[in-house]
């Protein structure tokens, strides 16, 4: 049975990835709300150029996004020294960084879910919320978003699932750092380019199934209870 | 006083509305669907903006497009009933129907839950979800939501037109006593000629998005040059009565022409009851016949004959107020009828149909 048993470096990859996806998903929910909101909602000039921008990592291959954060978020890029220099944050080489990359990979698909669910709110509804003193701010925390929570757990958890997979953009942005920025994707990767890693590899395929499963049923339970709430 | 004046291009379609209701009562927007009555309201209710035009309601200008003044819905405190409820799903019943008055400032709230459950029957509701309830209790729903904000205006948007006949039979009585008992105005938009003599005193008649009169129920319905946009289909008098007395299964109503004889009507001594006379339930003699199994002849005189549909004309009298009557060119010929000739109208039935609880009933009194 020692086979079973992670070592110490799986462990902290396990742990690590955890963690990243973690504040990958948190940071990126209010934006993810907020934009899906705009994109489903209004009208306004350089709408297709957003929406565009926001599905670019669904299209390009993750190494390019990488290399962008790289660019733009290193210590000698624009917006990193200026992060720097404001507000003391660095994102180069770090777990922050794996958590950026993360996010900005998981992004569209949070957007897309969520979009989706705000575009099936019954704007009648709302407007009866209008009319009985609620104004718009009330409105969509007290109507909007109660009802698209299906569709935010389903954002949550599709993005929850791409961060944890996320590889070519953080060994590009981040690159493969044991303890700091090596998630579970990069320390397996590590594994089968060793020898003897084989049986290490396996164990963190295995893990990997086994979140993304108890992933896709913990949202498949929750919308279901949702939806039953819903329905009296 | 609701005080309206409004101007909207809507693609193709122009609305130019412009109509003044009563402090109390019920004005009923009526006209075809498509004749803009829903855009009418949603502008009152603030949910969409008009070009040009203004609205106030209680002396409150709520809307004034030469001042730029556009108060948002929620500032409007003005009730809104949709046709489709619209109630919260994520929301209990209690917490749809607290909504509203949650939001409305202590001093503003003068309706009360208690009354408003118990008025509207939904007691055993209040801790369902909408999903679980019918047609008609959701509608009871919506109305009682709207009611407990304590609105200055209450807006009906053909509140029983999803519901089917007994849904519709249902709601009526509750609407019926709400309009009754309230002393919040009401306007009420429907294209039912049934509710709305039922429950309206006022009544403004859209055509195409203008206004093609205004004013009250029974000068609108009586005059045949409105019966194109009033229901095409049954041309008759509509007569504000009063209840005289009971007496041995039968209901005495007191009109300017005399005295009608129904079968009994739940309605107390005293009360207003606004009856209407079928065109074709009247027919002519010119005489008072010596033995008639009919109670209701009144004798008048000819105003005018128009014409009617096919070989029917229409005889416009007065029997101390106006009475229509739609009868064959031949009987017309054979009578000799021309306007100011002394007749006898016999009312073969009418319906009552205002302050009634169960909806307009056809009161056949042949006896």
């Amino acid at each position: 049975m020692a086979g079973w048993a992670l070592s110490p470096v799986e462990v902290e990859a396990l742990r690590l990835s955890l963690w990243v996806s973690f504040w990958a998903v948190a940071g990126s929910l209010p934006i993810g709300v907020l934009v899906a909101w705009l994109l489903a909602r209004l009208e306004f000039p350089g709408k297709s150029l957003l929406d565009g921008l926001i599905h670019l990592p669904l299209v390009l291959p993750p190494v390019v996004i990488g290399y962008l954060l790289l660019v733009g978020f290193g210590r000698r890029g624009v917006l990193g020294a200026w992060l720097h220099d404001l507000a003391g944050i660095t994102l180069a080489f770090n777990w922050k960084g794996a958590a950026v990359a993360a996010a900005v990979m998981a992004f569209p698909l949070m957007v897309r879910a969520v979009r989706l669910s705000i575009e099936g709110v019954d704007r009648g509804v709302e407007a009866a919320a209008r009319t009985l003193g609620a104004g718009p701010v009330r409105v969509f925390f007290t109507v909007t978003l109660p009802l698209v929570t299906p569709g935010i757990l389903t954002g949550l958890i599709l993005a929850f699932a791409r961060s944890l997979g996320e590889f070519g953009a953080t060994i590009t942005f981040v690159s493969n750092i044991k303890g700091e920025t090596q998630t579970l994707p990069l320390a397996l990767y590590t594994l089968t380019q060793m020898p003897g890693g084989e049986v290490g590899a396996m164990r963190l395929c295995l893990i990997s199934v086994v979140i993304a499963m108890a992933a896709l049923v913990a949202s498949e339970g929750l919308t279901r209870r949702f939806t039953a709430y819903i329905s009296g | 006083m609701l005080d309206v004046n409004l101007i909207r291009q809507q693609g193709d379609f122009r609305l130019d509305v412009a109509f003044r209701s009563p402090d109390v009562g019920v004005t009923a927007l009526f006209g075809r669907s498509g004749a803009g009555k829903t855009s009418v309201v949603n502008m009152v209710a603030g949910l969409v903006r008009p070009d040009r035009g203004h609205i106030v309601v209680n002396s409150r200008t709520l809307f004034d497009a030469a001042k730029g003044l556009h108060v948002p819905p929620e500032k409007r405190r003005v009730g809104y009933i949709f046709q489709d409820g619209r109630l919260f799903p994520h929301l209990s019943v209690k917490s749809n129907l607290t909504y509203g008055m949650h939001l409305t400032p202590l001093s503003e709230r003068h309706v009360a839950l208690n009354d408003v459950v118990d008025l509207l029957g939904i007691g055993h509701l209040l801790h369902r979800r909408p999903a679980k309830l019918s047609g008609g209790e959701k509608q009871r729903v919506a109305i009682g939501r709207a009611l407990l904000m304590s609105p200055a205006l209450l807006l009906m948007d053909e509140p029983l037109a999803s519901l089917d006949r007994s849904r519709k039979a249902e709601v009526m009585p509750f609407l019926s006593r709400l309009c009754g008992e309230l002393s919040t105005p009401i306007l009420y938009v429907s294209h039912s000629l049934e509710e709305v003599l039922n429950l309206a005193d006022t009544m403004v008649l859209l055509d195409e998005g203008r206004v093609a009169a205004s004013g009250p129920i029974e000068d609108l319905m009586n005059r045949p040059d409105l019966q194109r946009l009033t229901g095409a289909d049954d041309l008759g008098t509509v007569i504000a009565t009063t209840v005289e007395a009971h007496e041995e299964g039968l209901t005495r109503l007191g009109f300017p022409g005399g005295m009608l004889r129904v079968p009994k009507v739940a309605v107390p001594v005293g009360n207003r009851l606004r009856v209407r006379i079928g065109a074709r339930s009247v027919a002519i003699a010119l005489q008072k016949p010596p033995g008639t199994s009919l109670q209701n002849i009144f004798p008048g005189k000819v105003t005018a004959i128009t014409g009617g549909p096919g070989e029917l004309l229409d005889v416009q009298m007065d029997i101390g107020c106006p009475l229509l009557a739609r009868i064959t060119a031949r009987a017309i010929q054979a009578l000799a009828l021309m306007p100011g000739k002394p007749v006898c109208a016999m009312v073969k039935s009418v319906a009552v149909s205002r302050g009634h609880l169960n909806a307009s009933l056809d009161l056949q009194i042949d006896a």
